[in-house]
């Protein structure tokens, strides 16, 4: 069958992993995106001791490389402690899976996303963050870096779709650099308007592109 | 080959034998291009050919030899339509053209392309069936409007809109009328004679003739410019090599289509859904029950994606599509089902399958009871839809 997904995609998607829900878990998330409607939650057990991953599921709304991915980072994750847990990136579950499709990489984001959204709940209702931080241009660009550019398959920061960033009062305004017709202005500005709004001191988030 | 069961007649069809067998002279005997009637045998043959298959398509509509030109397919027949019509009245009459919101893409780009060259384009509410709104569009025309475009039969849920209203609505106030026919001609009736349509867009992909061949029928005395410069074929109005093959096939394809063949796949049609809501909870017929194309049926199932969907189907050597935006080009959701009120939800799940000649009862019970166990499957892993359990 001619695909743009490989053997390795199709077959975890076809027999996902560690698949369900996990009755009252250590910890979860959900993570969603409005550029694709894909979901994603994941539900963590931690040994208190040795904060070592020891059960973990997942559920997903979505399509074939959420699901792949939401797959493979169960498996990753798996065994580790939840400090190397939070350190595997998009890359090396991409990788994990022999490469995804470069317009897809956006879908497989959010599951790498909410292993460590349900780690940061785990620290979070155990105790183990430290305090807020006032948002600066370093955090959006950070939290930007999330964004996939579907162009490229990359991150809207690394392929350069960040021209300005400015903070004044609650009010983060990103300036892009594509024309605002383009085939896929619509589905990273929703998506950077998400990652920014969930900032806790940002009210609101203006994309707004050059052309 | 492992068994195809093909239902996504709207996007393209399979090429009936007969057709390619009434294409064939014109690929190796009579080859030559079209000539006037001064020219040599071959090309007054081919000529005549052309105009034998311009004349059955004609009939079709219930239009003259004359109103019907040949063109590239539907795309570039409601681009000649309306950046036809544009050029003719935009500095005559007006500047304001209205489109219904959930158009096919040549319309609804042909409106933005002319948006930026300083058109006014509304573009016209449906209501959850994806009728258009009557009393807008009654509301809307001025004595600037050039022109109306509203579809006959919708390209992904299938609703059929009143022709005969939104015509004597706009006869009434002197707008040109144009309907893209792509997904209903011959499958629907339509007659010009009937009802009052200035410009009519249908194609051959989707009924089993070949691709990269369509029509424009054009009423006598209609303002329209040529788009496409070139010689003087059509009229004048669309310059380019005569697709004669494709001409002779197009005419061909039109009269395989039969009421009993229409009559079949409506039956097939309302088997789908009434399995598909017979078997499976959670689902959303997206349409309206009866005023829909034969061949045509759209259904969202809560819960599950529908990229995930068609991919698990196509395992299984099943061909259809989907309204999600993880499936199209653009990541962008159906705007056809955002534009019946549906949230992004309705569009992530939903399935359109489109019938055609050679799909079988049987294919369409093997479809519905592999859609179950898929949707089933996935509903399985999916983190909602869980609380009613």
């Amino acid at each position: 069958m001619p695909s743009p997904y490989n053997d390795i995609v199709l077959e975890h998607f076809k027999n996902p992993r560690n698949t369900g829900s996990i009755e009252n878990p250590d910890g979860k998330a959900t993570e969603g995106s409005p550029a694709c409607g894909d979901m994603v939650s994941l539900y963590l057990n931690v040994d208190p001791e040795t904060k070592i991953i020891t059960d973990i599921k997942f559920e997903s709304y979505g399509c074939a490389s959420n699901i792949a991915t939401g797959s493979i980072i169960t498996e990753l994750a798996k065994g580790k402690t939840i400090d190397e847990a939070k350190k595997i990136t998009w890359k090396e579950a991409s990788e994990a899976l022999g490469g995804l499709p470069k317009i897809k990489a956006h879908c497989s984001v959010l599951a790498v996303e909410v292993l460590r959204s349900a780690i940061l709940n785990y620290e979070e209702k155990h105790g183990l963050i430290t305090s807020k931080e006032p948002t600066t241009e370093e955090i959006v660009r950070k939290r930007l870096k999330k964004v996939m550019n579907p162009i490229k398959g990359l991150d809207m920061v690394a392929t350069h779709l960040v021209k300005e960033i400015e903070i004044k009062d609650g009010v983060v305004r990103i300036l892009i650099d594509l024309p605002e017709n383009h085939q896929f202005a619509n589905s990273i500005k929703e998506d950077a308007i998400e990652k920014i709004e969930s900032l806790w001191d940002v009210d609101k988030a203006i994309v707004e592109f050059t052309d | 080959m492992e068994k195809v069961y093909y239902m996504d007649n709207a996007a393209a069809t399979r090429l009936d034998e007969a057709v390619l067998e009434a294409m064939r002279p014109f690929f190796f005997e009579t080859y030559s291009v079209a000539t006037s009637e001064f020219g040599y045998s071959l090309g007054i043959e081919a000529r005549d050919a052309m105009e034998d298959a311009r004349g059955r398509l004609a009939t079709c509509l219930g239009a003259d030899h004359d109103e019907f030109i040949f063109t590239s397919g539907s795309a570039e027949s409601s681009n000649l339509a309306i950046k036809g019509v544009a050029k003719a009245l935009g500095e005559k009459k007006g500047k304001h053209i209205i489109v219904s919101k959930i158009e096919d893409f040549p319309v609804l780009y042909s409106a933005r392309t002319l948006e930026k060259q300083g058109f006014k384009v509304d573009y016209l509410n449906v209501d959850e069936f994806g009728f258009v709104d009557m009393e807008a569009l009654e509301k809307l025309m001025t004595e600037e409007t050039i022109l109306v475009s509203i579809q006959h039969g919708n390209q992904e849920i299938g609703t059929v809109q009143d022709l005969e209203k939104i015509g004597a609505l706009c006869r009434g106030k002197g707008v040109l009328f144009h309907t893209d026919a792509t997904h209903s001609f011959t499958r629907m009736p339509l007659d010009v004679r009937k009802v009052p349509v200035d410009l009519v867009t249908v194609s051959a992909h989707t009924i089993h003739g070949p691709k990269g061949i369509g029509g424009l029928y054009i009423r006598k005395g209609t303002a329209i410019s040529k788009i496409m410069d070139g010689g003087f074929q059509e009229f004048d109005l669309r310059g380019g090599m005569d697709n004669i093959p494709g001409a002779v096939g197009f005419a061909k394809a039109a009269e395989l289509v039969t009421v009993e063949e229409n009559r079949r796949l409506r039956e097939m049609r309302d088997k789908i859904i009434q399995l598909v809501f017979d078997q499976i909870p959670d689902v959303i017929l997206n349409g309206h029950p009866s005023q829909r194309t034969p061949q045509n049926a759209n259904i969202t199932f809560h819960y599950v994606e529908g990229e995930s969907i068609t991919l698990h189907l196509d395992m299984h050597g099943i061909a259809v599509s989907t309204g999600s935006a993880c499936f199209s080009r653009s990541l962008e959701a159906s705007h056809v089902i955002a534009g019946i009120g549906g949230d992004h939800e309705r569009a992530h799940g939903s399935i359109r399958l489109t019938l055609g000649r050679f799909n079988t009862m049987d294919e369409a019970v093997f479809v519905v009871e592999t859609l179950n166990k898929v949707v089933e499957n996935l509903r399985k892993i999916s983190p909602l839809g869980k609380e009613k359990e």
